[in-house]
């Protein structure tokens, strides 16, 4: 069997079913044995193979399956580093393979050859050159069992030319091999004793719940532990989703543009119980007074990650399920019902809020399609204002229906999440949100839309500025709006119309859930262009840098 | 959080699977962590697939322990040791090329000996000498020179390891 159809046979042996892929020279031969011996896996193509890769990225935060792309050599290489970093930051498993020019070929500068391996090194879990064809399968069992496992992350697999035209006999091994790569099963009984006796010592507890205990699938173990000891509950953004946000325990997100009651928590608790969080500076403001009464409890499968921003009392290293399982078989006696009752408080005479003035405010854009589209819809985001907005007045009520990127911040990652999620879920509703300016950072997605009758359903936030800098610029520069205005941008109902997908515009707020009702009920894929108010700001805000209480909520 | 701790030189030993690639991979990870490596040697250790890598840091104990954490996270690296400064057991070797007028001959030659270095080659216009101890000894056996006099330095960058543990 040679090189290129042991890739297609190892793909179905990890029972691969999807795989977003743009073709090209170097990896001609992968895709002529997919054409020939691909049955049983959808090729998902899209226009550019940054879209693909956050196409795979949001495919797997929507499905907690490993994202699997397939690029050429060179800039198909290149183009996939965004969507790389982006999967990085966020940890979503994410197996990316690339032609790379034949093995004699490798350093010469030859065309379409960069150094893929050197490139991606920072921003992968880990990543493979296969030299020889007999390395190739178990490259790949390692590839995937490294992207799925411990913390997940993205792994690189290069593959030459002329590695994929040489034969060898192909069995797949069961086991990857890796003695060096241990990954926790569990936490340490003795620190989940300490955790259960500082609980029940502390009179304000919190927890603060991060993407990790999505990725580590914890989120009915999390409800368990919270509701089993009425202990209120902050999320980060990348928490959002993992529990039920329209109960009385949680107390929103936290950080930059968290909600005052969660900052309030956070600053207020006595004792923290970080679950899957990185404390990354948007979360913590100033970290020297982050949480500054509170002892610290730190659970992470990354031990890296203890102590690294923020210094931690009891550190735990293990899977956020089974850390949340044995607390939940704890004894713990305590009663925080003051505590709750005190958040209550503060979170009546804090709301967040937003001024109504009869323009098109994108805060009630989001609330009324919290409302109007079913529970489970899955919500893409771009990054800046829009971001936040629906971090902040979306109620998500399920795991894995928040995808947006969040510590690469990645503008242009909305449409082709979305466009994965669609892939993974298609029966399904998928709802994006963007910006002006993200959105048209990859908007030759919407062909895949078309190619593949995908159906996402998409609101284009257009205050024609890039508002989250624009709104610094407000607040630190002046008003000096270098580099931020999008007075230029097309008509983005006739853009949508090329592409064959229905468009309507949005501006005044009185037909704001008349036209939200027919994009959720609409059977194709749909574009809102909501043109809102352009002075709209994302409130409250914590200035970089700054402790969580010195909150500003008014410009 | 805790006060800036002093910055001194730490040195981290790090046992790696002999991959290509795995020497860029720690000194990289190093580097992108904000730290500086002031020395690093590479050599072979009982088992023939595996590297160890002695790598000189400067940080904070804080900033140690992070490094160490981080190069966990290489698959390749298998195991990693801080060298602490008590129990530490360093040496590094140096070659020295002198240019020595002949009638300073005879006093270099002594200072050789203090220094339990040994010339390895000699020319008309100097030696190559050849120095092994710690790096301090190596600097000072140095200071003895004038500046115009040394042709050429190479130092290998300190291997160590802990000592055996005191009963």
């Amino acid at each position: 069997m040679n090189g290129a159809r042991i890739v297609v046979e190892s793909l179905k042996k990890e029972g691969v079913d999807t795989l977003f892929c743009y073709t090209g020279g170097a990896v001609i031969s992968i895709f002529d044995e997919l054409h020939k011996h691909g049955e049983g896996i959808t090729m998902i193509q899209p226009r550019h193979e940054q879209g693909g890769t956050h196409a795979a990225d949001g495919y797997a935060r929507s499905t907690g399956k490993p994202g699997v792309v397939l690029v050429t050599s060179g800039p198909g290489a290149t183009n996939t580093i965004t969507g790389i970093a982006t999967a990085y930051m966020d940890s979503t498993p994410l197996v990316v393979i690339t032609g790379q020019v034949s093995t004699d070929k490798i350093g010469t500068d030859a065309f379409q050859e960069s150094d893929v391996t050197g490139i991606t090194l920072p921003i992968t879990k880990a990543n493979f050159l296969v030299k020889d064809v007999n390395d190739l399968a178990l490259t790949i069992k390692r590839a995937f069992f490294l992207a799925t496992t411990g913390r997940p992350g993205p792994v690189v697999i290069d593959i030459p030319g002329d590695v994929q035209k040489q034969e060898c006999k192909f069995t797949y091994p069961d086991d990857p091999g890796l003695t060096s790569y241990r990954p926790k099963e569990s936490g340490h009984p003795k620190q989940i004793k300490s955790t259960a006796k500082m609980l029940s010592k502390a009179k304000k507890p919190l927890i603060l719940a991060g993407g990790g205990v999505n990725l580590s699938q914890a989120n009915d173990e999390l409800n368990s532990f919270l509701n089993k000891y009425n202990i209120p509950v902050a999320t980060t953004l990348m928490g959002h989703g993992i529990n039920p946000e329209d109960v009385r325990l949680f107390c929103g997100f936290v950080g930059m543009h968290g909600t005052l009651y969660a900052n309030y928590a956070i600053q207020n608790a006595d004792l923290i119980i970080a679950i899957g969080v990185r404390f990354s500076d948007r979360i913590t403001g100033d970290a020297s007074v982050f949480a500054k009464n509170a002892k610290l409890i730190h659970v992470d499968i990354d031990p890296a990650e203890i102590g690294k921003n923020i210094p931690v009392d009891l550190p735990i290293v293990g899977p956020a399920k089974s850390v949340l399982k044995e607390l939940n078989g704890a004894d713990i006696k305590g009663d925080y019902s003051a505590w709750i009752e005190e958040i209550d408080d503060y979170r009546k005479k804090n709301p967040l809020v937003y001024e109504k003035t009869g323009t098109l405010k994108p805060q009630y854009l989001v609330e009324l399609a919290s409302k109007i589209f079913p529970e489970d819809t899955i919500v893409a985001t771009d990054v800046g204002q829009n971001q936040m907005w629906v971090g902040q007045y979306y109620r998500f009520r399920y795991p894995k229906t928040f995808l947006t990127s969040g510590g690469l911040g990645t503008m242009g990652f909305g449409l082709p999440a979305a466009i994965g999620a669609a892939v993974g879920n298609p029966d399904r509703q998928v709802l994006m949100f963007s910006g002006d300016g993200g959105f048209q950072m990859n908007m030759q997605e919407l062909n895949t839309i078309r190619k593949y009758n995908l159906k996402v359903k998409m609101i284009v936030m257009d205050n024609s500025y890039l508002g989250m800098v624009r709104q610094w610029q407000e607040l630190l520069f002046e008003k000096r709006y270098a580099g931020t205005d999008m007075g230029d941008n097309p008509d983005f109902i006739k853009l949508a119309e090329v592409f064959g997908i229905r468009a309507v515009r949005l501006e005044k707020p009185e037909d704001a859930e008349r036209v939200l009702k027919e994009l959720a009920e609409c059977e194709t894929s749909m574009l809102v262009h909501a043109a809102i108010d352009p002075n709209e700001n994302v409130l409250p805000m914590v200035p970089a840098g700054k402790p969580l209480d010195k909150v500003i909520t008014k410009f | 959080m805790a006060e800036k701790e002093q910055l001194t030189d730490h040195i981290v030993s790090v046992l790696v699977n002999n991959h290509p690639g795995v020497l860029s991979k720690v000194t990289s990870l190093i580097t992108r962590r904000g730290f500086n490596i002031d020395g690093i040697s590479a050599g072979n250790t009982k088992q023939s697939d595996m590297f160890r890598l002695t790598i000189v840091v400067k940080g904070d104990d804080r900033s140690i322990e992070q490094i160490q954490k981080q190069l966990y996270k290489i698959i390749d690296v298998v195991k990693v040791w801080i060298i602490t400064p008590e129990s530490k057991l360093d040496r590094e070797i140096g070659l020295i090329k002198i240019k020595i007028p002949q009638s300073l001959r005879n006093e270099i030659l002594q200072m050789i000996n203090v220094f339990k270095a040994s010339i390895i080659d000699a020319g008309p216009e100097g030696f190559i000498v050849e120095i092994t101890g710690t790096s301090e000894k190596i600097d000072s056996f140095l200071s003895l020179f004038e500046h115009h006099q040394i042709v050429e330095v190479a130092r290998s960058g300190i291997v160590a390891m802990n000592r055996w543990e005191k009963k």
